[in-house]
């Protein structure tokens, strides 16, 4: 009754907002709140200058720039071939083209161990892939690359296809018709309009790549201060027993997270505005 | 390889010539673009998509039948699917639960607070899995908050399975809520309404008005929520203390297999997941298609 009297802005008919609402919020706070309070909690017990020299020691500025730096090269390739990859499966008909769109979510099902070996297979010296080229991937920095970029690859396609396949086939008439060819209508019309989309794409595929696991510490041969992620940092320190300095560097990627996903939240809304919606 | 110039559709004025097609061409690519895009498309999810997919079934079999059989059969394997079944089967329940009411009380009420709890409800998402995993062990742990009381009262969550479920749940959180939540919103409150002033009592309503309408998109999310559940192996190997036959899940035991270097055993039990994967993409289209059709016929009521 408490929630229903303060909370609610318009009287209702239907029962059960006290229930559902209340349900939800105990729910919320044991499993999601809370817990991730207490990594905050367990930061505060540390001195400024103990949590200061923790997140910022070499071997961990070294994650952090190979984990930020292979997520946003990863997020960039997967922005411009999930654009490809979307508009062909939007705009073309060829062979098969109904599977391929449904495994494109491959990545969103695959358990991330799975996907890491069989990427670590694939791109060893003497795998599939890995005989092919002149350079090491597998145990390298550009293993760790090659599987953000997999676990990555739905995200924008998923994010684009809904704009792309809304977009009126008018206004590249209107385009056509005053002149423009295909490209100046690329470029100057299409382009713009699936920009949001494409960034939001870009945000989540980057936001997801940032806290892998799974998928990277099968490929990455994990050699500190070269292709060690920040998640296995942390992994370290928890088998070392040292919780205060885990947490002091889950704190810095949840911090980091956060601001990405008040990112995301505002380019959705772009991208909604954009849409007309 | 391909650059940005080259992959996209460059001078197209040279093919409008052919004066029939030449209305058509304006909005479509020429031929040889269209093919261009469409095998950089392929060859991208070729390398990424298709041939890791392929690899796990081809190293599951390299060394015969028999071996894969054994791989899945022997004592630590079988625990390991057990353990991943009663995880996904106690974690998939709690976050339907969870996505049915804040679904409720999100898509049928206007209250104060409400973008806020629909962020918080998405958080799990943007934390990274092993962080979920690290905020239960400074709970439950021995070093936790709770750490000493539990050990008094002879109680382990870490490192045992009450952590490992745990941790599914915090990764699995927002699939169900987050399918349900926007359907229902399109939905509306008025068949609800109407049923409240025939007379229907809450669950009547909720039974017959509410679930009808939104199975499919509920299905969806359960789908995902258990795909991602059986799945899940960063939450689950910082909590699951890797113990063989009593607390490893079947990524972590893919894990074991594979620092051992038995390839061939890793890959059949990873065979296994795979499969589970491709059957959730089978099951994802096949739903999709029924919330489609049920959008749109909520579109069509709308207007």
């Amino acid at each position: 009754m408490f929630l229903s009297r303060t909370l609610l802005r318009r009287h209702s008919v239907l029962p059960g907002f006290d229930l559902a609402l209340g349900f939800t919020l105990l729910y919320l706070s044991f499993i999601v709140l809370i817990p991730l309070a207490a990594a905050f909690l367990k930061t505060a017990t540390m001195t400024w200058p103990a949590f200061w020299a923790t997140v910022t020691s070499p071997r961990v500025l070294a994650s952090y720039r190979l984990t930020f730096g292979a997520s946003f090269a990863a997020a960039l390739v997967n922005a411009f071939f999930g654009l490809i990859v979307c508009w062909v499966l939007v705009r073309y008909e060829f062979p098969f083209k109904r599977v391929i769109d449904a495994l494109v979510d491959l990545p969103f099902a695959l358990p991330t161990a799975v996907a890491g070996i069989a990427l670590t297979a694939l791109y060893a010296g003497n795998g599939w892939i890995g005989r092919l080229l002149p350079f090491k991937v597998s145990f390298t920095p550009l293993g760790v690359f090659v599987a953000l970029t997999f676990i990555g690859l739905p995200f924008v396609v998923r994010t684009l296809q809904p704009v792309l396949e809304d977009l009126q086939k008018e206004i590249e008439e209107a385009a056509a018709t005053l002149g423009a060819n295909r490209w100046q209508t690329f470029t100057k019309v299409i382009f713009p309009i699936l920009t949001p989309a494409l960034l939001t794409g870009f945000a989540l595929a980057f936001a997801r790549a940032l806290g892998e696991y799974g998928s990277v510490i099968f490929i990455a041969g994990n050699m500190p201060m070269i292709s060690e992620i920040t998640p296995l940092l942390i992994i370290t320190k928890l088998e070392q027993y040292d919780y205060a300095g885990a947490t002091a560097i889950a704190v810095v990627m949840l911090v980091s997270a956060f601001v990405l996903l008040l990112a995301i939240n505002g380019l959705q809304a772009w991208t909604r505005a954009r849409q007309g919606r | 390889m391909s650059t940005p110039a080259s992959a996209l559709p460059l001078k197209t004025g040279a093919t409008r010539v052919t004066a029939p097609r030449s209305i058509r061409a304006a909005t479509t690519e020429p031929v040889w673009v269209k093919w261009l895009l469409i095998g950089t498309a392929l060859a991208f999810l070729t390398f990424f998509l298709f041939v890791p997919l392929a690899i796990v079934f081809t190293e599951a079999f390299k060394k015969g039948v028999d071996v894969y059989l054994a791989a899945i059969t022997e004592a630590d394997a079988l625990s390991a699917i057990k353990l991943t079944f009663i995880a996904a089967a106690i974690a998939v329940p709690m976050n339907l639960l969870f996505g049915i009411a804040a679904a409720w009380c999100i898509a049928k009420f206007e209250f104060r607070g409400k973008n806020v709890l629909l962020t918080l409800i998405d958080l799990p998402f943007s934390v990274s899995p092993v962080i979920s995993g690290l905020i239960y062990v400074l709970i439950f742990g021995l070093q936790g908050w709770f750490g000493e009381w539990l050990r008094d009262h002879d109680l382990k969550v870490i490192f045992a399975i009450p952590g490992i479920v745990l941790a599914t749940v915090f990764v699995t959180f927002p699939f169900v809520a987050r399918e349900l939540i926007p359907l229902m919103q399109a939905q509306g409150t008025e068949q609800e309404e109407a049923a409240r002033v025939l007379g229907a009592g809450g669950w009547q309503i909720f039974w017959r008005v509410t679930l009808p309408n939104v199975k499919w998109a509920l299905l969806y999310g359960v789908i995902l929520c258990n795909a991602r559940a059986m799945g899940e192996f960063g939450a689950v190997s910082v909590v699951s203390g890797h113990i063989r036959g009593q607390t490893n899940t079947m990524p972590l035991h893919i894990e074991i297999l594979y620092n051992e270097y038995q390839f061939a055993a890793a890959f059949a039990v990873a065979s296994l997941l795979a499969l589970l994967a491709l059957v959730t993409l089978v099951l994802k289209y096949l739903v999709e298609q029924r919330v489609k059709t049920q959008k749109r016929a909520t579109g069509e009521r709308s207007e």
